[in-house]
């Protein structure tokens, strides 16, 4: 089943009988060429390009829950590429030039908002790390736009400019930047994936794997026992519980990262804001509520949910941003697993064990890096070398010194 | 989450900084042959279990005691506290046994 404009005014004048499932049920194989465990965004996306553009078959995905009940669909959907690492900022800027083609690629409407980020500076040593950031984001091919707080003010008239302690000075906007309806990356990489013949096998939790003279040949499932010659996780979340079953210890903790989203509001915030002096960052839903989010809650945990003080410490961020927000209730929250590094940088790299490749370590940033962690997956479980773009996401960089520290802190901040 | 300090009774975990696995208590021997890998796997890997996890807290905004905290990261129900200080005392006084005994 495709979509288009025909198809919306086809069913419309046929009753809205002709829609059929985004994507098949199927029952799982004795064996695939290649089985990928989590069928979350990071998992469908890799699906869908070994599928695309690698030319590979016989790809099955395995989900223990159903698609898009973990991350994909717990983050605050923002997307952007203003990273000042080269090791960073050339994949984000491959995710972002992958989200700007991705509705046409999957045939599945995301919502791809390029409404701009926005980070605001508060003093001059932070304009010089933010000018800094911007050369970084423009040397790989990225957009930033400095702005001083009169630009800023014209966009945003309603935030606290002049506040004593940390008065807004102006910011570094990714105009490129923006939001993607969350669910609907899913489901469209499912849609996509499932239409070349993959696989997507929902309620069925793999729960070992098989392991022959060092190599991983199959894993045995809550559905049975599926073979395959290689297998790739991508399970940020719970990847050490995952990965502790093949025996691979990782360099990872599990920490929750809460969201909010406000009763609904009329229109006032088109662009996503993050505030430079306190972990608190913001953009309005298309059906008016504010999403907001902050800091993780620093300890281990894989309980999805949070707990008080870190919402406190949320919305204090918020009253002090933009006060006009305590007059706005919240309606909703809660929490997902993150895979905190320990640097806080992503790995996507083979193992130890042949056949089994790991993707995971995705810290708070996940959702943005979904379209070229998947592309950058594919192409290692095809080729067996790494993308261009995600070459220094190795699983060895701790033992060589080579990590890559974008804020200095992973987990933790007393690691470097 | 309420963690029950030894001395000073129930306090608010906001209180406290977190530190992580209780096993950090477990320093590698740098003379050791393969001080390298065990420094390596001491700094950065982790069993990050989901269920019971010893962990090392610091009661920062309190009587600034190192406290090894038996928790639950499914449930965040806590079963047990004790200073960070018996923990590794118990630990020393053991290994000295099993040297004396060896």
């Amino acid at each position: 089943m495709s979509y288009s404009a025909f198809r919306i005014f086809k069913e419309a004048i046929t009753g809205h009988k002709g829609w059929k499932p985004v994507w098949r049920k199927p029952e799982p194989q004795l064996n695939y060429d290649i089985i990928i465990v989590g069928g979350g965004g990071h998992g469908l996306a890799t699906a869908h390009y070994l599928a695309s553009k690698f030319d590979k078959k016989r790809i099955a995905v395995l989900e223990k829950g159903w698609i898009g009940g973990g991350n994909v669909g717990r983050n605050t959907t923002i997307i952007r590429s203003n990273y000042l690492l080269n090791d960073n900022e050339g994949f984000y800027e491959f995710s972002l030039k992958l989200w700007e083609g991705l509705e046409q690629d999957v045939n599945y409407n995301a919502m791809v908002s390029q409404r701009g980020v926005l980070n605001l500076y508060h003093s001059d040593p932070q304009r010089d790390a933010y000018v800094r950031r911007g050369n970084a984001m423009i040397l790989n091919g990225a957009d930033a736009k400095l702005l001083k707080a009169d630009a800023v003010r014209s966009l945003y008239p309603f935030l606290n400019f002049d506040d004593a302690r940390f008065p807004i000075m102006g910011g570094l906007l990714q105009p490129r930047g923006g939001t993607v309806r969350h669910d609907a990356v899913a489901w469209g990489y499912a849609h996509a994936a499932d239409k070349r013949g993959v696989d997507i096998i929902e309620n069925c939790e793999v729960t070992g794997f098989d392991i022959q003279n060092g190599c991983c040949v199959g894993v045995e499932t809550s559905r049975g026992y599926i073979g395959a010659s290689k297998i790739g996780v991508a399970v940020a979340g719970n990847s050490s519980r995952v990965m502790a079953m093949a025996g691979i210890r990782l360099p990872i903790e599990s920490h929750v990262l809460q969201a909010f989203v406000s009763e609904g509001l009329k229109p006032l915030l088109d662009g996503v804001i993050t505030y430079g002096a306190g972990h608190f960052y913001v953009s309005q839903s298309d059906k008016g509520g504010l999403v907001f989010g902050g800091d993780i809650d620093g300890y281990n945990t894989y309980a999805q949910r949070g707990n008080l003080p870190v919402v406190e410490d949320v919305c204090e961020g918020g009253m002090s941003l933009m006060p006009m927000i305590g007059k706005a209730r919240i309606l909703r929250m809660w929490g997902g697993n993150v895979d905190m590094s320990m640097d806080g940088s992503p790995i996507i790299d083979k193992t130890d064990i042949k056949g089994l490749y790991f993707n995971g370590g995705w810290c708070y940033g996940g959702f943005k890096a979904t379209p070229a962690s998947g592309y950058s997956f594919a192409h290692l479980l095809a080729t067996d070398t790494p993308h261009d773009t995600a070459k220094a996401y190795r699983m060895d960089r701790f033992t060589r010194g080579l990590m890559i520290d974008e804020k200095g802190m992973g987990a933790q901040p007393n690691l470097h | 989450m309420i963690i029950n300090h030894p001395t000073l009774g129930p306090r608010d975990s906001a209180e406290f900084t977190y530190l992580g696995d209780a096993a950090l208590l477990r320093r590698p021997n740098p003379k050791s042959e393969t001080a390298l890998d065990d420094f390596y796997s001491y700094q950065y890997l982790r069993d990050n279990p989901a269920g019971e996890h010893r962990e090392l807290w610091y009661h920062e905004q309190g009587d600034r005691s190192w406290l090894v905290v038996t928790r639950n990261t499914v449930t965040h129900d806590i079963t047990k506290v004790e200073f960070a200080r018996d923990v590794k005392q118990a630990m020393i006084e053991k290994a000295i046994i099993k040297r004396a005994k060896s």
